[in-house]
């Protein structure tokens, strides 16, 4: 039973922080059509922006709830600048052009960024604890946790709510999807198709930025974790479906709890379960479970 | 469509420097030519999805799939021959390609591309793991090989293992020339532009797609055994991303429209990583991607490209003055 628990709960953290940066997989890939491999590079960078940011704030003896500001901070600064550079720079010109080069183009920013990362705050490990710790513990069934990992999960179901009503209840959202439907007929109707996909690149990039953000507290953040997180991201979203919002929670959800799980029961495995998890839904529903088929074009 | 010609005389012209390279360059150096050549039976692997427009982010589990072949023939079986290991490792490759092709010959895109990926951490995962097979991040130790049952004086032992692996790549590239030359080829080539147009012509996709991946894994063994036997010791790192990565990049570096642009740019590439690593070793995977931005954006064929270019350059001016 407690140990139930503890999968639960470790689960369901894992899978809130997993559901932000898939939801901006997903995102990017509705919109644009492209894998974003750099995805991962972009929570990284989320995470070190926040943990400097929250040091230099306590260093300069602010009150240390200022910190949370700093988490919702970061992420907003390294969107709104790595968003539309990656877009307007790099990916503007691929469009159109064969998914292979796609693919690789964002692959290589991927390796600039997991670089640019170490040329910028070294290759020690940062630490900020103060978020994690100043909200206290309750404990459940006798193992203690942290309210703030309770705050993670809440703050992942308002902002995927809000991101749905975004997306099917206001006027941009709906913009949005019929982008997304036909990038041709939107263009001739007057839409700015070019902005509608440097601002989808962009809030894909927030999206990325504030789950390395608001993880960053809990871990010591260290170079190298980028790469984990572009592959369970893409995990996450193949298993619920490409550019499907309800799928990118569900999977964040499945994956989230069978880590947890395999940490505390087959600590071997962690990793092998979840590709394995990734395969076993592909090879039995190719286009994800809240995925449509597509038509094969001529 | 024109099937293209090997260029003769840069490719007599390169293969006779090949050929004498273990005479004029230092040892360092022929070992790192060695190792070019061996992972450019990889690259030449994953060239040819690029052909069809598919992206392999996992190839380098067939590489680990013929490394270990070597790391545990060696260990188990005491079998160290270079020639019944290569044939062994060919065989494995194209065995796990063939188990693994059945579920990868009905994606494409980023499907493909991260499926693979999934594959091959996969069995990063089980080699890092099960350490008491593998030696887990210690790895494998594989000593020297016979050649044919005969052991070389170790002095010469490069040498032989150079002349190994110059003569597998030159099989390889003839191989993988009269492959895309045959009809399969020319469908795989087709795939990149239109999949339904293929099946009107009477080829199953499915097949075209699976009897490469059979290939590809194939190769992608036999580079994993002349590595193994070229370094010497085996890591699960064969198997990991950044080792996949490297054959997508070096494929893109030399230019994938070619059979011969691969081997420029593999050994382009290991001499890049030699002196990078050496001088600024930690901006090295920036300036792998730095590059290939470059590549990306401004000249899509690579290094064979820009000598074709300039090739025909040089070859046109006279010509065309002997016109005027």
């Amino acid at each position: 039973m407690r140990q139930l628990t503890t999968i639960a709960m470790d689960g369901t953290v894992f899978a809130a922080i997993l559901f932000l940066i898939s939801v901006g997989l997903t995102l990017v890939f509705g919109v644009l059509r492209i894998l974003n491999v750099a995805h991962g590079g972009l929570y990284a960078f989320g995470a070190f922006t926040a943990t400097t940011l929250a040091m230099r704030l306590l260093d300069l003896g602010a009150n240390p709830y200022f910190t949370y500001l700093m988490l919702l901070v970061a992420p907003v600064i390294v969107g709104v600048i790595a968003g539309p550079l990656i877009e307007r720079v790099f990916l503007q010109r691929v469009y159109g052009r064969a998914e292979a080069i796609q693919l690789l183009l964002t692959f290589s920013i991927f390796l600039i960024l997991d670089d640019l990362i170490k040329l910028i705050w070294g290759t020690k490990p940062l630490f900020v604890s103060a978020p994690y710790t100043l909200l206290g513990e309750f404990s459940l069934s006798g193992i203690r946790y942290s309210w703030y990992q309770v705050v993670l999960i809440a703050v992942a179901i308002l902002f995927g709510g809000a991101l749905v009503w975004a997306v099917r209840g206001t006027r941009i959202g709906k913009i949005a999807v019929s982008v997304i439907n036909d990038r041709e007929i939107s263009q001739a109707i007057g839409i700015n198709v070019n902005r509608v996909y440097m601002g989808s690149f962009t809030l894909g990039a927030f999206c990325a930025a504030l789950g390395g953000a608001l993880i960053a507290p809990t871990i010591a953040v260290a170079p190298g974790f980028a790469v984990d997180a572009t592959v369970l991201a893409f995990a996450v979203i193949a298993i619920g479906g490409m550019g499907n919002l309800e799928g990118a929670a569900l999977g964040a959800l499945i994956v989230g709890l069978l880590r947890a799980m395999a940490v505390h029961l087959f600590p071997e495995a962690d990793l092998v379960v979840i590709y394995l998890a990734m395969i076993v839904v592909l090879v039995i529903r190719p286009q994800g479970l809240f995925g449509q088929v597509e038509l094969r074009r001529i | 469509m024109e099937a293209k010609r090997l260029p003769l005389a840069p490719a007599v012209g390169g293969a006779a420097l090949l050929l004498v390279v273990p005479f004029i360059l230092p040892d360092w150096m022929k070992f790192i030519v060695t190792l070019a050549m061996a992972k450019f039976v990889a690259v030449l692997a994953v060239a040819l999805f690029l052909r069809a427009n598919l992206v392999t982010f996992g190839h380098a589990m067939f590489y680990a799939v013929g490394a270990y072949a070597v790391g545990f023939s060696v260990k188990w079986f005491r079998i160290d021959d270079m020639v019944v290991l290569l044939l062994l490792g060919a065989l494995l490759g194209a065995g796990a390609a063939a188990l693994i092709g059945l579920v990868m010959a009905r994606y494409r895109e980023v499907f493909f591309a991260m499926l693979n990926l999934a594959f091959s951490m996969m069995l990063y995962g089980v080699l890092l793991k099960l350490y008491w097979l593998t030696g887990g991040t210690d790895g494998l130790g594989v000593g020297r090989p016979t050649f044919l049952g005969y052991a070389p004086p170790r002095e010469y032992l490069r040498d032989f293992l150079y002349y190994t692996t110059l003569g597998v790549a030159g099989i390889v590239i003839y191989v993988v020339h009269r492959f895309l030359a045959s009809p399969l080829g020319f469908y795989l080539r087709a795939l990149a532009d239109n999949e339904i147009r293929i099946e009107y012509s009477g080829e199953s996709v499915r097949r075209v797609l699976y009897v490469t991946y059979i290939v590809a894994g194939a190769l992608g063994a036999v580079a994993g055994v002349l590595t193994a036997f070229t370094v010497g010791h085996i890591v699960p790192e064969y198997s990991f991303w950044i080792q996949s990565g490297d054959f997508v990049f070096v494929a893109l570096l030399g230019g994938y429209g070619s059979v011969v642009g691969p081997l420029i740019g593999s050994i382009a590439f290991e001499f890049i990583r030699t002196y990078a690593s050496k001088y600024f070793p930690n901006e090295w995977q920036m300036t792998l991607g730095i590059i290939m931005l470059a590549i990306i954006l401004f000249r899509p064929g690579g290094l064979w490209a820009i000598y074709e270019a300039l090739a025909a350059r040089v070859g046109r001016r006279p010509s065309e003055g002997r016109r005027a």
